[in-house]
């Protein structure tokens, strides 16, 4: 197929950016659209051009490195996927495609469609984890049983490949999907109930501090999220958060 | 020049590692917070090496070139992790761990190493655990098990199909904890360019901000290497497109050993290739073979009405599909090695069999095991009389909640529904066996120069069975660096901090920035990738997954013309002080343009099949194995550690003879 490429472009963090134009032809529907995306870059260095710059790895769908705003959907226009597991069959023969960064104040922009997500990290640096040493002497895995179905919600959140879309879906730039899905996956489980009123604090306090909107149950962040997060979590995290400011100690 | 002494601590197996811990030299708590850790990587070997350390009080610098530690390649392991816990009371146990590590990785492998690692196993789950890790359980709310390649017990525990991911996000977790309390200090989008060493010992490194291009020192007391395999050598294959061999191959050139670079998993089970724009393979977890039954068609005609897309696979009678795993390997049917199993499909595309366009691709059906599923969930659900359709709807429900993850990647990979129909699967480069050489304390032939998890050699020998590579990344991490580098780092309590304004650190940061200038400087004419997909090509068809004498000169030399235009004719667009991804994969090429040729050549030294490796000049020629990879144990019982001359070409071997006191040598029959 041949298609019409509408893409941001931006040199650096303080550069002002702009949508570029680019043709693009002999697009086949088995590719993946970031298989589509080395074939423009491939064109512009043939052209003597700068490749668009976008962050990806994995390609499997798992890292959570992939981004891209694609047609105003964090991902594009398939349910489920990143946009590495998104493939041009989803696209018609003359199609134009908008190609944008996740925009939200708490992702700036390095370059062209690359965001800078480290806000991610602090906020789990702030209470994503439950306080245990490596030990060589910790109680047997099976001394501790924990019911199949708390084990499965927990194993539910704890797919959330921390890519970002529910913060680029939101129009509040809200985090609060990611956030809950580790407060979840935590408060599910006996290891993570004794830290879990600090926790939720923490990590809530972080998220803040770093910009990100509040939640005003819109939903879009379940519909773009890519591993099928649920908004169950967000409940949750409420509930433990409203928990734990009325009785924490700390 | 460094000496080929692995360290194996005396005594008897099962007393080696304990008596080892009990022996070696310790760090005082309060010395520990003078003494700087260097990890590179934060896979499960680097981050829990670096969370573990951090927790003893080490400060760590941990680097990774990704955007957060929590995306590093370990995420995308599916199936499992090994331990022998033996809760399925099925016989297993440390020994039977140990034996089928050895045994699977065809007598290849430091049986001292492995044992360790079989000893660690167990205690690696319970940690993970204790971390809020959410393992697969039972109604009882136990963990579950299943079984994987090339041994005859249920040891693998799991997370669905997403074991890697949970296990990375715990590692990342307890790293998160350190990073709070200032005890980790991370960079993020960092790249290892140079290893530097003061006065022969590893004292830091150079690295480049991926950001702002900055070519950056960094001085610690020790450093490890914790930075993934090379199966990206071969431009297609399971590994992140960013996966890279630059942190290894940087202190190879700096000293420390290569070893079997020939050593390369062929993984059985990858969506096949669909066109010349193919970036990387997807592979379909190995726990599919559970319950998948592997087949091509008896019959020529059918193959060619098949790919005449004249017949459906479901149509073909059963009596004219060859599932040829279970004609040949009776014993262990669908479950063999994957080397095994790579090689069988390869023989059966070879002979012509191969069902898709391409003429490279297998059936790996689901349709008896939905069958037989849906007949036992019958009987649990009381519909006695339940219809055909009926059974086959119930088996699908049973199917989906084993592999729903892994069904839904392939549909949406393919466009195919694999509950309706087979999926098409062939061999893909999956990991690598071969590594940085590693004494019995993870150190390299530099001193204080450590390598963990895939980047080292010792355990897997010439093949790794399946859900080995996670206990292993962890075992190292967790349980074997945390001590054996104390050991080491006794002595320098009293070394103050390093400083990098120093010749050594200025001359590594010239050898970076006159890389980086030559390249950004070059005005070729093609691309990156062109020169990484002609590399991977000729390592695909000549250094794949059968080698010969011939074929193996042909790569070598190919591969040196290869390099060669790669210098005169490359193009790196952009500039070296910014954000430039052309400029990292052309530093990472150039890595692997250099490490392709040290593998051909150590292929070509080993005339023995053995694991991964088979040299089609190496095959059994009668009795019951016939046609079977055979094995040279009189001449080849040994590790090939390869020493850096400054011409990838003309490496200097040095050998350490593998002794196997507790495991008799055995030809490896699945029959």
């Amino acid at each position: 197929m041949k298609l019409t490429l509408k893409v941001w472009r931006q040199k650096s963090a303080n550069d002002k950016g702009k949508i570029e134009t680019y043709p693009i032809d002999n697009i086949s529907g088995h590719m993946s659209f970031l298989e589509m995306m080395d074939v423009l870059n491939e064109q512009l260095i043939a052209e003597g051009k700068i490749p668009v710059s976008f962050d990806h790895d994995c390609r499997e769908g798992i890292c959570g490195m992939c981004s891209m705003h694609i047609n105003g959907e964090p991902h594009g226009p398939d349910r489920g996927v990143t946009t590495c597991q998104l493939h041009m069959r989803k696209f018609k023969d003359g199609d134009t495609i908008y190609i944008e960064p996740f925009r939200a104040k708490g992702f700036p922009i390095i370059k062209d469609l690359v965001v800078d997500r480290s806000a991610f990290d602090r906020i789990q640096h702030a209470g994503g984890f439950v306080s245990v040493n490596t030990s060589g002497n910790t109680q047997d895995a099976n001394a501790l049983p924990i019911p199949k179905a708390d084990a499965d919600t927990a194993f539910d959140a704890a797919t959330c490949i921390g890519c970002g879309a529910c913060v680029a879906s939101c129009k509040n730039a809200s985090a609060m999907l990611f956030v809950s899905a580790k407060v979840s996956q935590f408060s599910l489980l006996p290891q993570g109930k004794v830290e879990a009123k600090r926790r939720v604090l923490k990590m809530v306090d972080q998220m803040d501090k770093e910009g990100f909107g509040n939640c005003t149950n819109t939903g879009a962040c379940e519909v773009e999220c890519p591993k099928g997060i649920s908004l169950e979590n967000i409940a949750r995290m409420n509930r433990e958060y409203l928990k734990a400011s009325v009785s924490s100690t700390e | 020049m460094a000496t080929l002494d692995a360290k194996i601590p005396a005594g008897p197996i099962k007393d080696k590692w304990t008596k080892h811990k009990n022996d070696i030299n310790l760090v005082a708590p309060a010395n520990k917070r003078l003494i700087d850790i260097i990890v590179v990587g934060t896979g499960l070997a680097g981050g829990s090496a670096a969370a573990s350390l951090a927790e003893m009080g080490y400060n760590v610098k941990s680097f990774c070139f990704q955007d957060s530690p929590r995306r590093a390649h370990s995420i995308a392991a599916q199936g499992g992790i090994n331990a022998a816990k033996n809760y399925q009371n099925d016989g297993d146990s440390i020994y039977r761990l140990f034996y089928d590590t050895v045994k699977g990785g065809d007598y290849r492998s430091r049986e001292a190493n492995v044992y360790r690692l079989a000893e660690v196993s167990s205690n690696i789950i319970d940690q993970c655990v204790a971390q809020g890790v959410p393992f697969a359980r039972d109604y009882g709310g136990l963990l579950d098990n299943r079984s994987f390649g090339g041994v005859l017990v249920s040891r693998t525990f799991y997370a669905k199909g997403q074991t890697g991911q949970q296990l990375l996000l715990g590692a990342y977790s307890a790293m998160n904890r350190q990073i709070g309390k200032g005890k980790i200090k991370m960079y993020n989008r960092h790249e290892m360019l140079e290893l530097v060493k003061v006065d022969g010992k590893a004292r830091g490194i150079v690295a480049r901000n991926l950001v702002t291009g900055a070519i950056e020192s960094h001085s610690a007391h020790a450093v490890v290497v914790a930075s993934g395999g090379y199966g990206n050598v071969f431009f297609l294959s399971t590994n992140a497109m960013r996966s890279n061999t630059t942190a290894a191959w940087r202190i190879h050139k700096k000293g420390a050993y290569f070893a079997n670079p020939c050593y390369t998993q062929i993984h059985p089970t990858c969506i096949p290739r669909s066109g010349d724009y193919q970036s990387k393979l997807t592979l379909m977890s190995e726990s599919l073979r559970n319950d998948g039954r592997i087949w091509v068609p008896k019959n020529m005609e059918d193959v060619e009405a098949i790919r005449a897309g004249k017949l459906k696979p479901v149509k073909i009678a059963e009596e004219n599909r060859d599932y040829y795993l279970e004609r040949r390997y009776p014993a262990f049917g669908n479950l063999v090695p994957r080397d095994v199993a790579s090689r069988a499909a390869k023989e059966r595309c070879d002979a012509g069999y191969g069902v898709n366009t391409t003429g490279e691709a297998v059936y790996l059906d689901f349709g008896s095991a939905i069958k037989r599923y849906g007949k036992e969930k019958a009987i649990v659900t009381g519909e006695a009389n339940a219809s055909e359709a009926r059974i086959v709807e119930l088996g699908e429900g049973v199917i989906e909640d084993k592999y729903g993850n892994l069904f839904q990647m392939y549909e949406k990979i393919t466009d195919d529904n694999p509950y309706k129909t087979p999926m098409q699967i062939y061999p893909a480069v999956h990991y690598t066996m071969g590594g940085i050489w590693v004494d019995y304390n993870l150190m390299t032939t530099v001193p204080g120069c450590y390598a963990a998890g895939e980047a080292n050699f010792s355990d897997h020998g010439a093949n790794r069975l399946g859900a080995s590579a996670l206990m292993q990344g962890l075992a190292d991490g967790y349980f074997v660096l945390p001590y054996t580098i104390g050991d080491y780092l006794a002595d320098d309590i009293r070394t103050g901090e390093i400083p990098t304004d120093t010749a050594e650190f200025t001359e590594a940061e010239d050898t970076a920035k006159a890389r980086i200038s030559k390249l950004v400087g070059n005005n070729g004419t093609k691309s990156v990738d062109h020169f990484h997909k002609r590399l991977g090509k000729i390592m695909w068809d000549k250094v794949g997954m059968a080698r010969n004498e011939k074929h193996l000169k042909e790569a070598i030399a190919e591969i040196r013309e290869v390099r060669e235009d790669f210098h005169k004719n490359v193009l790196v667009p952009g500039e070296a002080m910014e954000f430039n991804p052309e400029l990292e994969k052309a530093l990472r090429v150039e890595d692997f343009l250099e490490l392709g040729e040290l593998f051909a050549c150590d292929a070509l030294e080993r005339t023995e099949s053995c694991g991964g490796h088979f040299r089609e000049e190496s095959v059994e020629l009668d009795g019951p194995q016939k046609g079977e990879a055979k094995r040279d144990d009189k001449n080849f019982a040994y590790v090939s550690a390869w020493e850096w001359t400054g011409d990838p070409g003309k490496p200097t071997l040095h050998k350490e003879e593998l002794e196997f006191n507790d495991i008799e040598l055995k030809q490896r029959s699945y029959k």
